[in-house]
Parts: structure tokens; sequence; C-alpha cells
């Protein structure tokens, strides 16, 4: 029980409607405990990610979506029902009563009712596989539909529109956007940004269809529908989706008296009150100086500026910044203010480049001194720094082009992170200011790590992170605090330094390093410098990484050569380039985990997992796997994992090049790579894309001329999209771009980093990557390709080494004078296989005195 | 010192050792610890089980040095402990056992009436 308060009774607070923008008034509301809060909402189940609703059909669930389970209100007691529509406002009696008749009691009302989509009064709207898209209710009605049909068409080229249409496309749908305006994305974008938009998605395999007017839907030939057009034609279809702007869902307010503007939705003030000073409005329901805002920053805004106020505080909402940065089915597109220069008097640059589909637009004022707006299509890097000068105002630089012109045209001007306000946002997901990242230094915060931590900066989309660390960098500079690179404290060089170092002077072991380059006190070196140094050395000179001078550099994963689980035992992953296994081996691998009792399953990289093997068993199994022709499969080593796979052109109906057949290829041609991070690649045969391709550190897409290569996409924590970095590439070709692209990688990239953050840490990002890897821009490829060729030619596989190696054979055992085995490695069965026992489970009990020692010498050697 | 040579327990030969890693021993009181040999002069031991990880795992550290302290960091978890003392360098709480070592006639041995 809490402690009573001085107010006995606590205030009751109602809100109707859970979607993200009411979810968040429950979460600032909530930090207070002197409020009794209920949730009405009229769905059946409680706040979800609608942003990433389209994510539903990449195989996430309805789980994966939401923002909060009903555990979690339980425990912040918050009292919630769902499937409960708010049905009538008594303003007097300040009671609100549900559809079912229940009635609720309220000091303060907020009604967060949202939005609904608006379907524009077509004949034919009505009938079957006719959708709208914005529920989960909504996007199974979608999948149901899809799963009977061929063609799909989106009404309304939006951004929603455009993200619905992409849903479709996900859906193996034949996609059609139907715009009645000339462009797409009209609001956010000019002429010639919408035109290039429409081309590039086009080229993605959506049809796009402007200035349509839909006068009929009635019964097709050859699909559901017919769509007949103002003008004349038609378009066929299965499944028609709507998403043709939002309407407010203010009918509770219109039919019980709040002010409602001309064209719907509920008027409130900067405290988010409507014209009931016991209700608030907050999100799409609610009109603001005449304006709805269709975005979640803005709602949350909302939201928070009506928990203040009930809470007695200050907080006022007095509108919000439009601009918006996004990827619609991969096209980068970026607006920022006043995209189509309405201002009097202001000015535009423009720059297009119709080769590589980049557009770029600037507006400025007519002194020609502040960025008013920006259109940017096919290439937003430089939206972040053009919306800090949009922003804050901050004085152009006396030509403002070059802010937009290819830096390979002179120098480009960078924004000086000094020149912006305190005020100026850098995080906006978690609306962290440069102010807060300033208190956060002062009060000792001394590396972008932990300025993270102090303020959450970055921890959303994490798109501000280059901008963070700038602004972060900058004032310890001014603090006199070195911003250190090094990669630790036994050298002072970072890890590209330590690679040229390696690679210039010839040195071959950690030893040398250490001892002509570390710094005075230390000539151990520790866990951070060590495994990177192993890891230059092997991609520098390739020698087997267990020799006596480099083995003890290495991971345990490494000196093992398996993957250690919780328990001290070993995964064993043979290499199945491809994804390709032959039924013989596949009976090997079954027998041995069989006989060795090992629990089986197959991996995220199209391979097998062999769980449970004693350090002590994996020299015999390594002999069984090697003898039946399997080799190592780098599962343990920060190197190429996997070149994922689907079978391409030899089986598949649709697939336009033989994609198996160049997965095992480049599988075999990079086994054993060390490199800063682990690297995975697929290779798709066609389109469908069912290898994934664009979440892979390189991934490649057969087109009907050759491949398509992109490079740093991610999944994991932090999934990325890779970037398309070249098209319609013959075979020589594409392997030679990877070989540069890989081997400047290894060399550059700090330690554990991941191609994907790696090259969004580079000056210059994908274009600069361009220009070294196509064009040869720093004259490096001849010598990337060379030593790529002997990385190559000096593949060994470890364990086959390893097993050859009676020296090596002594290490993998658990007791030097005794063979007996570890005791706490003990297993349960489940699902028919062997699992770790849990602590609960386990008979065994580490032995371990109490009365250690603590002051204890070691002794020198004496013979 | 005054320990006879009797009070140490022969493990096994030094060649048994890796230079710059770490072994792992059965004690006769079923206790594990993990040996490791410094360069080339200096031998090391402390109790083989992870007390954050909980696994017998120590001996498969890596070894490093911070601030002239001797340390293994855990390869699960990554927690440091002294080579000298066995407290951990990362958590108060944590400790393990600490052994003195020795080489003596090519022999590993420590010493366990200390225990």
């Amino acid at each position: 029980m809490k402690s009573q308060t001085s107010t006995s009774i606590k205030q009751k607070i109602v809100v109707v409607g859970n979607g993200m923008v009411g979810h968040h008034f429950v979460e600032q509301l909530s930090k207070n405990d002197t409020f009794n809060i209920t949730v009405l909402s009229a769905e059946s189940r409680l706040a979800y990610d609608r942003v990433h609703l389209s994510e539903y059909f990449g195989g996430k669930t309805a789980d994966d979506l939401a923002l909060t389970t009903p555990e979690n209100y339980l425990a912040l007691g918050v009292n919630f029902k769902l499937d409960a529509k708010v049905s009538q406002i008594d303003k007097d009696a300040k009671v609100v009563t549900t559809e079912n008749g229940d009635t609720y009691a309220y000091d303060k009302l907020v009604l967060a009712t949202g939005s609904y989509p608006f379907v524009p009064p077509i004949p034919g709207n009505e009938r079957e596989h006719c959708l709208v898209y914005r529920t989960i209710d909504d996007l199974d009605a979608i999948q149901a539909s899809a799963n009977k049909g061929k063609v799909g068409v989106v009404v309304g080229g939006g951004l929603l529109g455009l993200e619905a249409a992409n849903a479709l496309k996900q859906l193996g749908l034949e996609t059609h956007v139907v715009e009645f305006a000339p462009q797409l994305m009209g609001v956010q974008l000019d002429k010639s940004g919408g035109q290039l938009l429409r081309s590039m998605i086009e080229e993605l395999g959506v049809t796009v269809h402007t200035e349509k007017a839909t006068n009929i839907i009635t019964d097709g030939q050859s699909s559901v529908h017919r769509m007949e057009f103002a003008d004349g034609s038609y378009l066929e279809t299965d499944l028609i989706l709507f998403s043709a702007g939002i309407r407010p869902f203010d009918n509770l307010a219109r039919e019980f008296d709040l002010a409602i503007g001309e064209r719907g939705g509920i008027v409130v003030d900067n405290f988010c009150k409507t014209s009931d000073d016991n209700i608030y409005a907050i999100g799409e329901c609610a009109l603001w100086n005449n304006f709805i805002y269709g975005l979640v920053a803005p709602g949350y805004n909302m939201a928070k500026t009506a928990a203040s106020h009930i809470t007695g505080g200050e907080l006022q909402f007095t509108g919000a910044d439009m601009s918006t940065k996004l990827k619609l089915m991969g096209v980068e597109v970026g607006s920022i203010g006043d995209a189509h220069a309405k201002t009097a008097g202001a000015q535009c640059y423009i720059y297009e480049n119709q080769p590589d589909n980049i557009y770029k637009k600037i507006v400025v004022s007519q002194d020609g001194k502040t960025l008013l707006g920006a259109v940017l299509v096919g290439d937003t890097s430089e939206y972040d720094s053009l919306l800090q000068y949009a922003l804050n105002g901050i004085e152009l630089p006396k030509s403002p082009d070059a802010l937009i012109l290819p830096s390979s045209s002179g120098e480009k001007p960078t924004l000086g992170v000094d020149a912006l306000p305190d005020s100026a946002t850098i995080c906006s997901c978690l609306n962290v200011t440069k102010g807060d990242i300033i208190a956060a230094i002062n009060c000792g915060a001394v590396d972008v790590g932990e300025v993270k931590s102090a303020t959450k900066a970055s921890t959303g989309c994490g798109g501000c992170t280059a901008l963070l660390k700038n602004v972060t960098d900058n004032e310890l500079a001014k603090r006199g605090v070195e911003v250190s690179t090094d990669i630790c404290q036994h050298f002072a060089y970072s890890r590209t330094e330590l690679f040229h170092i390696v690679k210039a002077e010839k040195i071959k072991s950690f030893t040398d390093l250490i001892n002509k380059h570390g710094n005075e006190h230390s000539k151990l070196g520790c866990e951070i410098c060590k495994p990177a140094v192993g890891s230059i050395l092997s991609s520098v000179w390739n020698d087997y990484i267990l020799q006596n001078d480099h083995l003890p550099l290495q991971d345990t994963n490494d000196t093992y050569l398996g993957n250690m689980q919780k328990d001290g035992t070993y995964s064993v992953v043979p290499r199945m380039p491809g994804g390709e296994i032959t039924p013989d081996k596949l009976i090997v691998i079954g027998e041995i985990a069989k006989e060795y009792n090992l629990y089986t399953k197959i991996t995220g990289g199209q391979r097998i997992d062999l769980f449970g093997a004693r350090i002590d068993q994996l020299p015999a199994i390594w002999e069984r796997l090697i003898a039946a022709g399997m080799e190592t499969g780098h599962a343990y080593g920060k190197s190429l994992r996997t070149v994922k796979s689907c079978v391409g052109s030899t089986w598949c109906r649709y697939g336009v090049q033989d994609s198996m057949t160049m997965a095992i290829f480049l599988e075999n041609r990079y086994k054993g790579l060390r490199s800063p991070h682990k690297i995975k690649f697929a290779v798709s045969g066609c389109t469908r894309e069912c290898a994934e391709a664009q979440s892979k550190d390189i991934g490649i897409i057969a087109t009907e001329n050759g491949w398509n290569l992109y490079v740093s996409g991610n999944g994991g924590m932090k999934p990325r999209h890779g970037d398309l970095f070249a098209t319609d590439l013959d075979d020589e070709t594409l392997v030679k771009y990877i070989d540069r692209y890989l081997m400047f990688y290894v060399r550059t990239a700090d330690r554990l980093q991941r191609t994907s953050v790696w090259l969004e840490g580079l000056e210059g990002g994908l274009e600069y990557m361009k220009s070294v890897v196509i064009d040869d821009h720093l004259q490096v490829c001849n010598e990337l390709e060379k030593q790529m060729a002997d990385v190559i030619a000096t593949y060994q596989c470890e364990w086959k080494t390893t097993i050859e190696s009676p020296e090596q054979l002594k290490r993998f055992r658990q007791f030097v004078n005794s063979t007996a085995v570890d005791e706490n490695i003990e297993f349960v069965t489940e699902r028919e296989q062997i699992r770790p026992a849990r602590d609960t489970e386990k008979t065994y009990q580490a032995v371990n005195y109490s009365n250690a020692n603590t002051h204890i010498h070691s002794i020198e050697v004496t013979s | 010192m005054t320990e006879l040579n009797n009070d140490w327990q022969t493990i096994c030969h030094e060649d048994d050792l890796i230079t710059h890693s770490g072994v792992c021993a059965l004690l006769t009181n079923d206790e594990q610890i993990a040996i490791f040999k410094v360069n080339d002069t200096e031998v090391y031991s402390i109790g083989n089980w992870d007390p954050a990880g909980k696994a017998n795992v120590l001996y498969r550290g890596i070894i490093g040095d911070h601030k002239n302290e001797l340390y293994v960091a855990s390869p699960l978890y990554k927690q440091r402990f002294s080579l000298n003392s066995g407290q951990c360098l990362d958590d108060d709480s944590l400790s393990v056992n600490c052994y003195p070592t020795r080489i003596y006639q090519k022999q590993v041995q420590i010493l366990t009436s200390a225990a």
C-alpha cells in the first residue's frame, strides 16, 4: 500500500482511446501516483506501434508491435477496458458511458480517439476486398484478401499510401498506386522530387497512375474488381486499399457539444484543453490552430502537454515541425519546412543527378541567410544538418548550394556544431537538446557512451548518432579533454593505424608490435587489443590463428574453434556453402549428433548447429566431419559466416540468375577472411528476394541483366537495409567490387564495427564508398584486390590443421591431470533433445572454499 | 617462508602449461583450478569456477594487465579476476580462490595447505 496523501481521494482520469498517443499520455501521467487512471479502448488490444505497421507483413507479430501489456498496465496501477467504445459524455455530471451501458465518472477526461482513414465516396467502395490500412485487424483482412488475389491497388499516393503499397508488394501482389493529384507525396515533395520518386518506385515494380479520378468500382473480368476512371481508362484488381488521408474521430465531441473545427477536429488550446475545462483532446483527433497533426511526434508532445497541465505544470503545445525523413521501399526521401517555396521572396537552389537518381532542392529566404525548406530524394545524407539550419535559424554559408552539391565539386561546408544554440534538438525521438548534452558533460560524462546513458539520446532510431558524437566530442574538446581514438591503454593508436603499422613494417606477432609500438608501462596487452591485433595479423598474413604466438590473442571461441555456450560447452557448425548439403553429409551429421547426444538446430544462416559438445569431444567430432568432406564454418570467428541463398534459376520458376552457384562461389572465396566483425552475405535469384539479401553486409540480387549489389545491410539489434551500390553487374565486376569493398572494410573499420555502422560513420558515406571502390578515387584498388587474393590463396581449414597437430590436440581437455569430465555440465531432456540444466535442476555444487587466500605471490621458475 | 616441500601438491608437468594462456586442473578435493603461465617466468592459480557466468571456464579467458594488475577476463561475460588475489575487478562482491603456485623441478605445484 502506498502511504496516504493529503488529498484522501485520488483524481479520476478517464482516457478514451489507447493508440500510440493515448498510451503515451498514460505513461506520462502514471509516473505520478496521485491519479486513478482508467483507459477505455474500442479496440480489442492495448496500444501498439502503428508507425511500423507494415513490418507485420515482414514477420513481426501483434505482440512484437505491442507498446504495452495488461501486466504492465496493472503494474502501473492503470485500469483498462478493451472493446469498450464510449457512446456518451455527460459533461455536467462528469460521467462517460460505454456502448454496453457501463458508466465511468471522471474528474478529467482525455480524448485520444485518433483518426480513421478517409474512404472516397466512390460507388462500389463497400465491395468485398475493398479495405483500409490502419489497424492490426485491417492488416489481417488485407492478408486474407491478398492470399486470394494477384493484383492490388492503393488509392492515394501520399506517405501512408506508399507505405501501404510497400505492404502489398511484400505480400507478393502486382502493386499499383492510383493518385488523384499529378504527383506522389504532394504535401512533402515538389514536382521534380515527386517525379523522381515515381520513377524509382516504378523501377522497383510498383506501377503508378497519377491524375486518375475513380468513377466507379464494378465487377472485373480478369480480376475481382474493375476501377473505371474519369478519363475512360480502367484498371482491374483483386484488392483495393484506400489510403486517401485521415479524418479525426471527433463524433463524441460533435454529439456532446464540444467545439469542432469547420472541417472537423476537436478544437484545443495550447494546453490541449477543449472548450470544456475538464476535457482534453490529444493526437489526431485534436485540432490546434486549425491544423491536425498526422504524425506521432506532435501527438506525443500533446500527450506530454495535457499530462503536464493536469498535474499543474506549464508545458504548452505550440505547433510542431512537420519535416520528415524516411525510406519508402528503399528510396530515401526527405522534406523540410517550406518544401514548396511558398514564403514570399523565397529562392531555390536545385541539384539533380539523373544517372544516380538524386534530386535535392533547398529553399532559402530572400536575403539568402536562412534556410526555409528542402526536398531530398534518392539521398538524404544532408537531411540532419539542413534540418538544424532550418530549425535554429543558423545563418547559411555564402553559397548555400554547396550544402547539397556533391563533395567532389569542392570543399563542403560542414555545419559547425558550435553554431547550434543550446535549444537545438539533437535527438528528436527522445527530445534531447544540445543543452541536455552539455549538462550531462558538466555532470561528468566523458564520452559518447556516457552521454548516451545519461540523456538517452540516440537510443531511439539512432539517426542522430553521428551528430551526437560531433556535439559530444566538440564539447569535450572545448573543455580540453582529448578525445581518444586509441584502441586501449596499451596502444596509442586506433585499429586502422595499427593495421597500417602491421602492414607497412611487416610485423608478424603481437609481441613484436607491443614491443615496438606499445605504451611504456605494459607489454602484456588486454582482452581489447589482443583479439583486435590477432584479427589484424590474420587479415594481413593469414597464418594459422592457433600457432604459439597467436594463440593467447584469441577470444575463447577462436581458441577452441567453437562457440562457447553458457555452460562452457561448445557448438559445432560445419560449413555448408549456400546452404547446400548432400544427403550423405546430412547423414554423417545426424550420426555424429546422435552418438555424442548433441542438441541439433537449423541456424538462421542456412546451416546446422550442434550444441552441447564438451571441449574434449571437439577434436573427435571434427575429425569425423572432415573425413566426410566437410570443413569448419567459422561460426566462432569475426569472419565470413554464411552466404545465404535461394535456389535461383536452377529450380525456381521465377529465378533469373543462378544464385546458388554464385552463393557457393562467394562463400568459398571469402571463407576464413578475418575481419573487424562477422560478415554475412546473401544472394537472391530474383527481385522477390527470398534470401533477404538487403539485410546482409553484402547483398546480391539477380536482375535480367546481371546482379544488383547492396552493401552494409544488417539484421540484429539495429536492423538496416543495405544501400544499393551498383546495378546490373557481370560476375567479374561483382566479385571485383566485393573484393575491394571487404578489404577496405577490413583495413579501416574499428574493432567490432559491423559494415553498417562503419559506412554510416564514414565521412561522405555511400557516395564516398562508391568513389573509392568503383572510381578508385584513392588509387588503392589494385592493392586491395592483391591483398584479398593473398588471403584467398592462403586459406586453410583451421580444424583440419588442428586435428593434424598432436601439440594442438593437447589443449582440448578440461583437466591437465585427469580424464574426468566437468561435472557442472548437466543436461535435461526437452522435446526429445538435450538442453543445459537450469540452476534449480542441477545437482552440481562448485567446490569453493570460503577462506580464500588474498596474500599470494607467484614464485619464479626454479629448476 | 617455512612451508615444507610436501605441503606443495604436484599438479602437472611444466610442459603442460601454455605461455600467456591457461589450463585447468582437478584437485583431490574436486575443486577445479585455472593455472596461467605469464612471460615464461611466472605462474598463477585461481579457482576455475566463474561466479558471474556460473560455469567452470576461467582457464579459457584472455590474460591482460591493467595498472600493473594481472588478470584473466572471463570468456563468458568478460568480468576480470585478479591473478594475484582472485578479486573481481569489475564487481567488488565477486571473488575466486587463489593459490600460491610454483614450478619446482619442472613440476607445477600449488600450496593447498593454505586452503
